[in-house]
């Protein structure tokens, strides 16, 4: 495979990929029972009062002169405006984008190092007192969901760390959100470096490479560990994914303003411009992201 | 998204519709003298919000939040007292023509953040912009009988408003949610400019909004330097917040976490806020048969609903709305729980055995749990009760004109706004359908004959009619429910939505 190629042939149907996403999203939205408009009304549902705001919001126009204006303004890098405040999307996600790539960098840079380092530690003395015991650690604690953790946490921390990013994403209130968002990847990943360094160290070329007289560890980090963590790449992409993509309970419990708290508010309020303003951009992050794990991979284990 | 004024327990915190009031001063766990704080500081306040979808322009304000910061920057005419009557903000005193018709406003002297004075003008602007027909401020139907073209300034503190139809209630518009004064053209709310107790600093859209204390505030200047306003919609974070010191005041708790944590938080508990009700609708089957609609009125465990939904932070209701409020009905004795008289009514309206479907969903706080138990009771008196969750973002639009019975619930407003929003033919909220010619002439009556007297007994009229055969079984009145670090004192137990619900002017630090 020619890397160069097939990095053009996905970067040409990403935006197909992403416009197939962003109309999904508008069709599924306009399903959903309820516009805007009786979202906004709320507890004070006069229908002439409903039937206004629907007005002001260009609701009565029909779907498609809707989706169309909205396709539009795509190219010019216009994502339109908030139903709800009048606010440009693009404002709104970009002010939303910032605490959620705080989050995540704060959590890749603690979850990459740990789990590579686990993985390597329990493959080394396969069946071990430290293999046995990351498995056990991390099987239980795959399986506590997320906030359950961050209630435990708070809990036990409390009295120590700030529980909420009230007072601002400060490297001590990022703590206790890092450890809950880190938890369940960090089994998987280290679980996934695991086997494929046992896998590899007992490879023939591994083996080979001994018997030439190339040192234990030039052997282990140099040529074993490549090819062990590329499985792990892509569950390394999916993670990374995910965490750009909001993580909203963990953003809710720890009241982090990020991409997760803006895609629920803008769902209960039926708010499509930054429903379909956030589609586009978890399309292309999905995107994105996989491509860079596909090239990762293909770096660190060229396959013909 | 949400909305105010009734449901106040949701993720978004709507403001009840109207909540209210009173007893303001009846509990008030946490309110101390505030004569022996010191003054300054900082006052940071945990909200549920409308994330960055809010907004800062006070005529827009439909989240709990939005209101309690409206009121921080802007004042209102009227507001609304512990007893949920109105009561001067703005306005020093009020007048009526004696046909009722022209009101004449006096305003007190008061200035605005920029320095310039709150004159007829801008009143008359802020009503203008209110009623537009092309906007959709929520306050437009609460205005709408005022005749703007032929209302005036009289001189610079003196407004006169010709009314649409003569209405003895009118300094109830004049506190109605949402009718705040703004200066004249000045529309640009990324920086409000108004005449309340605190100027805009900073806004960041979904986290803060920072205020620094008004000293010229003709209400008296605030205690504390600095308020801002935080933005957590989950209550957990809320009250971990508070516990960990991030906030000193967190907004809109549910009885669970005030026992929880009663040891550790200063609670204020505002009885009489916000209604619980069951809605049957009276035009259609099974609920048309009056009898039918007595045996649900004594089937309720009222006392068993209040135990299990609002442990320790509620009263039983007695199926009329505004317990506490002006106007209300207390000499209507309380009724009680007799399901032998209900089996009866029932046999009577031949419904032995009646599929009955309940509609709920969580848009409040306890509404699906009150359902579950309201279910139970109907069983128990022998009727098929079935449990339908709605949509929840719908919830409120949806129950106007689909199904026979549905949770309720209303936040406080005065008993005439109630009556004029739901029980009327012409009311565009009229979740029970009752629609009575006769009942709209008391109404009628009530707001507009010129003696004082036959208005009070049009109300008590109206309410025994609606006590004896109406569709909203209210079952209950839920506390409202704040808490606030030791060091804050002053915070009174006024329910939401009146005159001194979050009214942090009135707030000191220790």
């Amino acid at each position: 495979m020619r890397p160069a190629g097939y990095v053009r042939r996905r970067l040409l149907l990403a935006p197909v990929q992403v416009a197939a996403v962003a109309s999904a999203v508008f069709l599924l939205a306009e399903v959903l029972p309820g516009d805007a408009a009786v979202v906004l009304a709320g507890d004070d549902p006069d229908p002439e009062r409903i039937a206004r705001i629907r007005e002001s919001l260009g609701l009565d126009r029909p779907l498609l002169t809707r989706f169309a204006a909205w396709a539009g303004g795509l190219p010019r890098g216009d994502f339109g405006e908030s139903l709800v405040s009048g606010r440009p999307v693009l404002g709104l996600v970009l002010d939303a984008l910032g605490p959620t790539a705080v989050l995540a960098s704060a959590t890749l840079a603690v979850l990459v190092p740990l789990s590579v380092w686990a993985g390597v530690a329990a493959a080394l003395r396969e069946g071990g007192r430290f293999d046995r015991a990351l498995t056990a650690v991390g099987v239980a604690l795959y399986a506590v969901p997320e906030f359950a953790l961050a209630v435990v946490l708070i809990v036990v921390f409390g009295g120590l760390l700030p529980v909420t990013a009230l007072g601002g994403l400060t490297p001590a209130a990022l703590v206790l959100p890092v450890a809950v968002l880190a938890a369940r990847p960090l089994c998987s990943l280290s679980r996934l470096v695991r086997a494929g360094m046992i896998g590899a160290l007992a490879s023939g070329y591994a083996a080979q490479a001994v018997r030439l007289g190339v040192p234990e560890r030039r052997v282990r980090y140099v040529h074993v560990l490549p090819n062990a963590v590329t499985p792990a790449v892509q569950q390394l992409a999916r993670t990374v994914d995910w965490l750009l993509g909001g993580v909203v309970i963990a953003e809710a419990v720890f009241v982090i303003p990020g991409l997760g708290t803006l895609l629920v508010d803008a769902v209960a309020d039926r708010d499509l411009p930054v429903l379909q303003g956030l589609a586009v951009l978890f399309a292309a992050t999905t995107v994105l992201v996989n491509l860079a794990a596909d090239l990762v991979a293909f770096r660190l284990a060229p396959r013909a | 998204m949400s909305h105010p004024l009734d449901h106040p327990l949701s993720r978004r915190g709507l403001l009840g519709l109207g909540l209210a009031a009173g007893a303001a001063l009846l509990t008030g766990c946490g309110t101390s003298s505030p004569s022996s704080a010191s003054s300054g500081g900082r006052l940071r306040a945990a909200f549920a919000g409308g994330g960055a979808t809010e907004t800062l322009d006070p005529h827009l304000a439909n989240l709990f939040n939005e209101a309690a910061r409206a009121k921080a920057m802007f004042d209102k005419l009227a507001d609304l007292g512990s007893d949920v009557s109105p009561q001067p903000r703005l306005a020093e005193r009020w007048e009526p023509s004696s046909d009722l018709r022209t009101w004449r406003i006096h305003l007190r002297e008061a200035v605005f953040h920029d320095g310039r004075a709150v004159r007829a003008a801008d009143v008359l602007a802020s009503y203008a912009r209110i009623l537009d027909p092309a906007k959709t401020f929520r306050a437009r139907s609460s205005l709408a009988l005022i005749d703007l073209p032929n209302s005036r300034a009289v001189d610079e503190r003196t407004v006169e408003f010709a009314l649409k139809r003569p209405f003895a209630e009118f300094p109830n518009v004049l506190a109605a949610f949402g009718t705040y004064v703004i200066p004249e053209g000045h529309t640009d709310f990324a920086e409000p400019v108004g005449s309340g107790p605190f100027s805009f600093t900073s806004w960041k859209p979904g986290r803060s909004v920072l205020l620094r204390r008004n000293a010229e505030y003709w209400d008296g200047a605030p205690f504390i330097d600095e308020l801002e306003f935080l933005i957590a919609n989950e209550e957990t974070a809320r009250m971990n917040a508070l516990l960990g010191g991030q906030v000193e005041y967190a907004h809109d708790l549910s009885p669970v976490t005030a026992r929880q944590y009663a040891s550790r938080a200063t609670f204020v508990k505002s009885p009489n806020s916000a209604m619980q009700a069951f809605a049957m609708k009276v035009d259609r089957p099974p609920f048309d048969d009056r009898d039918l609609r007595e045996a649900m009125f004594l089937l309720t465990d009222r006392q068993g609903l209040v135990d299990t939904v609002l442990p320790g932070a509620g009263q039983v209701g007695n199926d009329l709305f505004g317990r506490g409020y002006e106007h209300y009905a207390a000499e209507i004795p309380q009724r009680g729980h007799d399901l032998d008289r209900a089996r009866a009514l029932i046999r009577k309206a031949g419904a032995e055995g009646l599929a009955v479907e309940l509609t709920t969903a969580p848009v409040a706080a306890g509404f699906v749990e009150a359902a579950t138990v309201f279910a139970g009771q109907l069983r128990a008196a022998g009727l098929k009760a079935e449990i339908r969750t709605g949509d929840k973002d719908t919830y409120w639009s949806d129950i106007l004109t689909k199904g026979t019975l549905a949770s309720f619930r209303s936040g406080a407003m005065p008993i005439e706004t109630h009556i004029a929003q739901r029980l009327l033919t012409s009311s565009t909220t009229n979740a029970t359908g009752w629609r009575r010619p006769e009942f709209d002439a008391l109404y009628e009556k009530a707001v507009s004959a010129p003696r004082a007297a036959d208005r009070e007994g049009a109300y008590l009229e109206m309410q025994r009619t609606l006590h004896a055969e109406g569709g909203l079984l209210v079952w209950g009145f839920a506390d409202w429910i704040v808490a606030t670090s030791p060091r804050v004192q002053g915070v009174s137990a006024a329910p939401a939505n009146t005159m001194d619900w979050a009214r942090f002017d009135k707030v000191k630090l220790a």
